[in-house]
């Protein structure tokens, strides 16, 4: 997974406007050119100060994402139904920290370490998808992260390929093949206990009902709303809007739904002749922003718990960097 | 028949327990990188578990699958040594549980891959030739498990005072349960005579040199063993087996006709 399809501001959930640029014109005109040409760039150019910082937020976010992440389906690992699923979710789960480190040392390109960003993520200061503030209460919220949640990720995460910033959108391509694996695994797990009992069937409608308004909201507010993805765009950092993610989402999965033979739960989702595309109903924004600002069901357990293990993990690091240490002060003494 | 039965279920039930013992880390690691090499291990783990069930049932025959053997069977039916389903931390009785300790967690991953590194290589020759297969595959895997326990074992040894004090305490604790690799069961002795298992105490001398090597370089000491040896591989376990197992198979016994 995962990425918040949008870009939330660290700290108290408004939108900070962007400092006016004090940079150099001619770097400033030779980066704005290499953008309009659809180009790359990489750590050693130059860049505005603003968009370095946007893209660390981003960057970092996304990497938190994907460890907080690792904790509403670790939760299911122990008591997997079988052992080839288990086996799945563990090499998913592990995937997911996977991404989690290739992100983190693309941010780290940028000139910030893990410490800092984890310190952000401790604090409470930078945020993560807040979809992972929902709690996974049966076996079929597995799956259901596999198919929607991935799938939403995925909606948002492909055009990340093509990133201007040039370590993100190489991180990208390799996330979004294993995001799509887990997808196709998700809905497979699914489609296994549709064919199973009458309560397994249920179990997989139960757990659509509960996640299928938090992946809509997952793209974020409409683009009315939006206010930093027009710089997002006008850097290549972002490339296609909330809404317009949110429709391809929408116009992907109703047949997904449909062949796996659950309701999506809204009265209102039905298909435009018009407008080529499936119609909606209204997503509960109150209710998001809640939960992003640090209230919804499981924010605080999630958080506490990332800093549980970074805290009784300290003696671990602390060990590995002493020995480490003494290794050189061995070598040195050997050589000399 | 019989006696490959209860061995590969032996050999099965060791790679299931710590598999899922060593999966609690995932997400919970002291550093993202042992996240997931933890994972990894424990992937191998269930990986090496599925294919010794699959071979004993296949040898059942009937409606046996490995999710039967690993989901419907009982506490007193596991033969897994009583080391490998301890939780990660010091001696604590049931519900007095402490947070996990990444030194008992090396401390037990080194001392059973280290076993188990001589006794897969062994495997190889066995008269089972499936069994051999498997052995051939689950040494490459442990050799890996071997290495990662191992450099971590010397830098929580010769690291701090505190990663010191830690993991000396964990293989104070741990230690004891080696005592069971050495003790032979009927099971295992009737694998010998048919050619199918290993006698484990012909690598005790290589364990030993495997160990005390690890244990100088981490400025470790070896501690006494005697008293109490334990029997899980007979399914006489410690108090701890029943809450994995209560568990790991939940789901799976309350949906017993799913399909997963």
């Amino acid at each position: 997974m995962y990425t918040q399809s949008f870009n939330v501001p660290d700290g108290a959930g408004k939108t900070v406007p962007l400092a006016p640029s004090t940079e150099d014109p001619a770097l400033q005109a030779a980066f704005d050119a290499r953008i309009d040409a659809d180009g790359r760039i990489e750590p050693q150019d130059w860049m505005p100060e603003a968009y370095r910082k946007t893209l660390v937020r981003q960057i970092s976010q996304h990497a938190h994402s994907e460890i907080v992440g690792m904790l509403p389906e670790g939760n299911w690992i122990s008591r997997a139904p079988s052992l080839k699923r288990k086996a799945i979710l563990i090499a998913k789960v592990q995937d997911e920290g996977g991404h989690g480190l290739y992100l983190y040392s693309a941010a780290e390109t940028l000139g910030t370490s893990r410490d800092q960003m984890l310190e952000g993520l401790h604090s409470g200061r930078a945020k993560y998808s807040s979809i992972f503030n929902y709690p996974t209460l049966t076996w079929a919220d597995v799956g259901v992260i596999g198919w929607l949640v991935d799938g939403a990720a995925i909606m948002n995460q492909v055009p990340l390929c093509r990133c201007s910033y040039g370590p993100y959108a190489r991180a990208m391509v390799r996330v979004c093949k294993e995001e799509s694996f887990h997808q196709r695994q998700g809905y497979e797990a699914l489609l296994v206990m549709m064919q199973g009992t009458a309560e397994q069937r249920e179990m997989v409608q139960d757990a659509v009902n509960r996640w299928w308004w938090k992946c809509l909201a997952m793209f974020g507010p409409p683009d009315a709303d939006s206010p930093n993805s027009a710089q997002g765009m006008r850097w290549g950092i972002k490339r296609v809007s909330n809404d317009e993610l949110r429709q391809k989402f929408v116009d992907a999965t109703v047949p997904q739904a449909r062949v796996l033979g659950v309701t999506l739960p809204d009265p209102d989702l039905k298909w435009n002749e018009e407008r080529q595309h499936y119609d909606y109903g209204q997503i509960d924004w109150n209710e998001f922003w809640e939960t992003v600002n640090g209230n919804g069901p499981c924010n605080k357990e999630r958080l506490a718990t990332r800093v549980k293990a970074h805290n009784e993990g300290q003696w671990v690091r602390d060990a590995a960097l002493a020995y480490a240490e003494k290794q050189k002060a061995r070598s040195i003494k050997e050589a000399a | 028949m019989k006696p490959a039965i209860d061995y590969l279920l032996h050999l099965a039930d060791n790679a299931l327990v710590l598999g899922q013992r060593n999966a609690e880390w995932c997400g919970h690691g002291p550093i993202l990188e042992e996240d997931i090499a933890l994972s990894n291990v424990s992937l191998d783990l269930i990986g090496q578990a599925r294919l010794l069930y699959q071979l004993v049932a296949s040898l059942k025959g009937g409606n046996c699958t490995e999710d039967r053997l690993a989901y419907f069977r009982d506490t007193h039916e596991f033969r897994n040594y009583t080391l490998l389903e301890l939780p990660h931390h010091g001696p604590l009785s049931g519900y007095a549980q402490s947070s996990m300790d990444y030194g008992t967690t090396i401390v037990r991953n080194f001392l059973y891959s280290a076993l188990m590194a001589l006794l897969w290589e062994a495997l190889e020759k066995s008269a089972n030739a499936d069994l051999a297969a498997i052995a051939g595959k689950s040494l490459k895997e442990v050799r890996y498990h071997l290495r990662h326990s191992r450099d971590w074992l010397v830098r929580l040894g010769d690291g701090t005072d505190e990663s010191h004090a830690r993991v000396q305490a964990a293989l104070d604790h741990l230690f004891p349960y080696t005592q069971e690799f050495w003790a032979q069961s009927p099971a295992e002795a009737q694998a010998i005579a048919a050619g199918i298992g290993v006698d484990v105490t012909t690598l005790q001398a290589d364990w030993d040199a495997i160990v005390d090597a690890a244990l100088a370089e981490a400025t470790l000491v070896r501690p006494p063993v005697g008293g109490y040896v334990t029997e899980g591989k007979q399914g006489i376990h410690s108090e701890h087996l029943g809450f994995l197992l209560a568990e790991m198979q939940s789901l799976a016994r309350a949906h017993p006709n799913g399909s997963w």
